[in-house]
């Protein structure tokens, strides 16, 4: 029997074994899940509520007649449900999830019990003022780590996500040439930058203008030189770059946007590689949103909920929008309203109802407070050194296209697959099979079929050791003409790979129940 | 550091493997006077969870959770009682600690999630599609005046005084930069007259029912009207609750169904996190901005579900999205589902049912209090009363003596002696009974 380096079987028992099919149709603990439709039957109900009647009079006439076609269940059989689902996702408790660009890091427990204390998860965002101190008390603290550890003297809190926080900086900005009376319409972007930059530049009504990329992943600058001008509002950058390499000239860079009155807004999506050992401020940063979910580790929940606070410079704090929040004598005072506003601020109007993501806040300030200053730079240095410890470990086998160090991500391109017959997709693919999550593929669009893995602070070196062995032996294979594990991976999933064409050529978005 | 793996010694091992002599030799593209020193940060040092429990409990125990007393506020967050259940489901590690399902092969419990989600979502508002979550209702709101825009090719979008005034606001801040935001003057307990404002122009009208003084709204009239000029009709529903006993949007005309979904599955949370959804008749698809989970098949012919239509969005089409949404609400809205899933057809409607019952004893109670009165004709579990003096003071005093009356609307911007007040399945008879009280007491 073949066995891997930790003395486990790499291959089922016998292959008659494994290909035997089943009567039920599931496999051990691989379960197949009917939708909860399909289970739901009439007379079933996973809730006791008495039956109350009530009268139409104050209805308006507009009482509901149908049915509304929901499936009755009882409490275990939803319970049975949705753990079987469940087991059909990879997770980052489960295993390295080494997406590049989403920093998938550890999630403490923690700081979810924290978030779900009455105080905070029962507590009314329109209860009067004087019933929430303890939660604009915390706000106010969140804000003090967050402009402290970026060294920006304002930040606004009610962005909902890394995007919704982009639109807010931009509108910050936007609001804030306005003021001056100016007309700047253009917002320049590297080609190697997030699709949520351009596509929130274009929301905000400018228009937008590509920075090329230098042969090392890095911005042009001739390009930038070459695009500035009195019609641009700012310039989106990601630092560290999504190649995943600091932008040396970012000194230069802001002295330039500065000089044609134009403002810098800083993507901070990768802000975990410089957490605690840079400051934004001192980059000449105006703007830069900060994924709680990436950084400061709230959970990402299958996609979402997250939390994308802003700091704003000096010559940005006024235009913030609401709410806002006052330290008055005896209190802490939000302003929801503009009439309220205090002296000098003119904020540019509102990113959504009520004050931002106090659950996030909540789990992102517990993580902080165990990190401390010194945890989170530790954990910045950690992050940097896992990932140029994969670099240096698979540089050889795989092909990096920019010389190191990188910063919190590895960047490895297809040069090495060519003319084997094996693309990126079927490399990352096949490591599911293998037991993990793919790492981010074809992304940056600067790099030839793009691997960019990221694999975070929260990995032991054993962990790291293992992953590496994983791959090399994966390239290695590859090198060696042995693709037939790659044909067509995954094998060993829930499903194969999915057929996306037919989903979005007829979609099919909701069950319906068959005639 | 109990979250930090590598020891001194690992460190040391991978840095000789890197090949290079410290921490600070990775950093070295970083500009001298950009590298801040420890001492730089005012920060305290790591700490246990001894001790950050203790400290965030102190913030806690400086709000008034809304268990903790008689509690009546709305204005488009509710509490509701959530089943143990949920809470404990979406806390399973394979939901709380996944990443968006990229890679559908193992993902499809996220993803059958969605696709449940989305037919739930369908069923309540009485549309045909709808997507697999946006932030909030308020942002969803001004999503879906967006889309309005791009679908008609048209500039104005009209907006009802009875949407929530900080949904108002939400749209205005987005939505002014591609049309033109006409808001009618907000009528507490009736509804304006939109039809005159509606022209050729007009992309879309947005009505909340109920709106944030609780009054159902008569959406068919409203309905016709638009789409006799060729316009949208948007409808936002803040309690999704009121669908287990009022006529769905989706059945008197309505082209785009937006709703906050906090009420099912999730937390007062001061805000937020929420849950936005977002329904569209079926020919509109194309045109929404957001996720959407598809049904498909596998390479063994097995059914499955992926993101699909995802030419639509940012990462894809980059400037050209209908959206620049990326990260979305997919464990609120894990939550929402799980939530429906045990109500049922049988449970939610009951849960309505005793809502509104709810909130017309307590109309009816207070309404007998000498100079208060109910303004609000047709309400679900929230309604609006108008009092002899400032409601905001009132409920300061309220507040004294232990029960949280409502919203005053002047915090909304409104006048000054209306009290939005809803009522729950989560109320007692006693608590009824000691808002009555306190309320006669401080007239």
């Amino acid at each position: 029997m073949a066995l891997n380096s930790q003395g486990r079987p790499s291959q089922p028992g016998t292959a008659e074994a494994s290909a035997l099919p089943t009567i039920s149709g599931d496999r051990g603990l691989d379960h197949e899940e009917p939708l909860i439709f399909e289970l739901g039957r009439d007379g079933k109900c996973g809730v006791d509520f008495p039956d109350v009647k009530v009268g139409d009079t104050h209805l308006g006439g507009l009482r509901r007649k149908g049915k509304i076609g929901l499936p009755g269940l009882s409490e275990p059989e939803v319970v049975r449900h949705y753990v079987r689902l469940s087991r059909n996702n990879y997770s980052i408790d489960a295993g390295l999830y080494p997406l590049g660009s989403c920093t998938m890091k550890h999630n403490p427990r923690l700081n979810e019990k924290l978030a779900r204390l009455p105080g905070f998860a029962d507590l009314h965002p329109l209860a009067p003022q004087s019933a929430a101190q303890g939660a604009l008390a915390l706000m106010s603290e969140l804000a003090r780590w967050l402009t402290t550890m970026t060294g920006m003297p304002a930040v606004t809190m009610s962005p909902k996500a890394g995007a919704h926080g982009e639109l807010c900086g931009i509108l910050t900005i936007r609001a804030a040439i306005e003021a001056k009376g100016e007309k700047r319409t253009r917002v320049l972007i590297p080609e190697s930058a997030h699709g949520t930059n351009p596509a929130t530049a274009a929301f905000a009504g400018f228009t937008v203008d590509e920075v090329k990329a230098t042969p090392e992943g890095r911005v042009d600058m001739d390009s930038l030189r070459s695009k500035i001008g009195p019609d641009v509002a700012a310039f989106m950058l990601t630092n560290p770059n999504t190649c995943g390499l600091f932008e040396r000239d970012i000194v230069e860079i802001a002295k330039l946007i500065h000089e044609a009155g134009a403002y810098f807004y800083a993507d901070g999506a990768n802000f975990n590689a410089i957490a605690g050992r840079v400051k934004p401020g001192d980059l000449g940063v105006d703007a830069m949103h900060i994924n709680l979910h990436k950084t400061f580790s709230t959970p990402h929940g299958g996609g979402g909920p997250g939390a994308g606070p802003v700091v704003l410079s000096e010559r940005l704090r006024p235009f913030a929008p609401l709410p806002l929040l006052v330290l008055e004598k005896g209190g802490i005072r939000l302003i929801e309203d503009r009439d309220s506003a205090p002296e000098g601020y003119k904020p540019f109007g509102r990113m959504a109802a009520f004050h931002g993501q106090m659950g996030m806040f909540v789990r992102a300030l517990s993580y902080m407070l165990s990190h401390g200053g010194n945890g989170i730079r530790q954990a910045s240095e950690d992050a940097v050194l896992a990932a140029n410890y994969v670099l240096a470990s698979l540089k050889d086998v795989m092909s990096a296209p920019f010389e190191g160090p990188c910063m919190h991500e590895a960047l490895f391109d297809d040069t090495w697959l060519h003319d084997t017959g094996v693309t990126t997709l079927d490399f990352a693919k096949a490591m599911i099979d293998e037991g993990y999550h793919p790492m981010t593929m074809y992304f940056p669009l600067v790099v030839h079929g793009a691997m960019l893995i990221e694999p975070t602070e929260s990995e032991s070196k054993e962990s790291l050791d293992r992953f590496i062995a994983v791959l090399r032996g994966m390239a290695e294979e590859v090198k060696a003409g042995k693709t037939e594990r790659f044909e067509g991976a995954p094998r060993l999933a829930p499903r194969r790979r999915l057929d996306e064409t037919a989903a979005s050529r007829k979609p099919v978005l909701k069950y319906q129940a068959a005639e | 550091m109990r979250y930090l793996p590598l020891t001194a010694d690992d460190r040391a091992a991978m840095l000789a493997k890197i090949g290079v002599k410290d921490v600070d030799a990775l950093f070295r593209d970083v500009p001298k006077s950009a590298q801040a020193p420890r001492e730089a940060f005012d920060l305290p040092d790591a700490k246990g969870e001894i001790e950050v429990e203790r400290i965030l409990s102190r913030f806690a125990a400086r709000n008034v959770a809304a268990s903790d007393v008689p509690f009546f506020c709305g204005a488009g967050a509710y509490k509701h009682h959530v089943p143990a259940t949920v809470d404990h489901l979406i806390q399973r590690s394979e939901f709380l600690t996944s990443y968006t399902p990229y890679q559908p092969e193992i993902s499809q419990g996220t993803l059958q999630a969605l696709f449940e989600f989305q037919t739930q979502v369908a069923a309540l508002t009485g549309m045909e599609v709808a997507n697999a979550s946006l932030y909030d209702g308020s942002t969803a709101t001004a999503e879906a005046v967006l889309m309005a825009m791009r679908v008609t090719k048209r500039p104005k979008a009209i907006l009802s005084g009875g949407l929530h005034k900080q949904y108002i606001e939400t749209v205005e801040t987005v939505a002014n930069l591609h049309g033109v935001i006409k808001r009618a003057m907000a009528s507490p307990g009736r509804a304006e007259d939109l039809l005159p404002l509606i022209d050729d122009q007009t992309a879309c009208v947005v009505v909340q029912s109920p709106d944030v003084f609780g009054l159902i709204r008569d959406l068919k009239p409203l309905a016709d009207a638009a789409h006799a000029k060729g316009a949208l009709l948007v409808v936002v529903v803040t309690e999704v609750v009121s669908l287990g006993l009022i006529t769905p949007p989706g059945e008197q005309g309505a082209d785009i169904v937006v709703a906050e979904g906090q009420s099912l599955g999730n937390g007062l949370n001061f805000g937020g996190p929420y849950v936005g959804l977002f329904a569209v008749r079926e020919k509109f698809i194309r045109q929404m901005p957001g996720r959407l989970a598809g049904q498909t098949v596998d390479a063994d012919g097995r059914r499955g579900f992926v993101l699909t239509l995802s030419t639509r969005e940012q990462h894809i089409r980059r400037d050209k999205a209908t959206s620049n949404i990326c990260t979305n609400s997919g464990l609120c809205a894990l939550a929402f589902s799980i939530h429906l899933s045990l109500l049922g057809e049988e449970g939610f409607t009951k849960l309505a049912a005793i809502n509104h019952s709810r909130a017309v004893e307590l109309a009816d109670k207070l309404n007998a209090i000498p100079g208060v009165s109910v303004i609000t004709p047709a309400f679900f579990n929230e309604f609006t009363i108008k009092l002899p003096r400032s409601a905001a003071e009132v409920v300061e005093e309220l507040a004294m003596k232990g029960v949280l009356a409502g919203v005053p609307a002047s915090r909304l911007g409104y006048a000054d002696d209306l009290l939005i007040v809803a009522a729950t399945e989560t109320n007692t008879d006693e608590d009824i009974a000691a808002f009555v009280k306190a309320l006669e007491e401080v007239l």
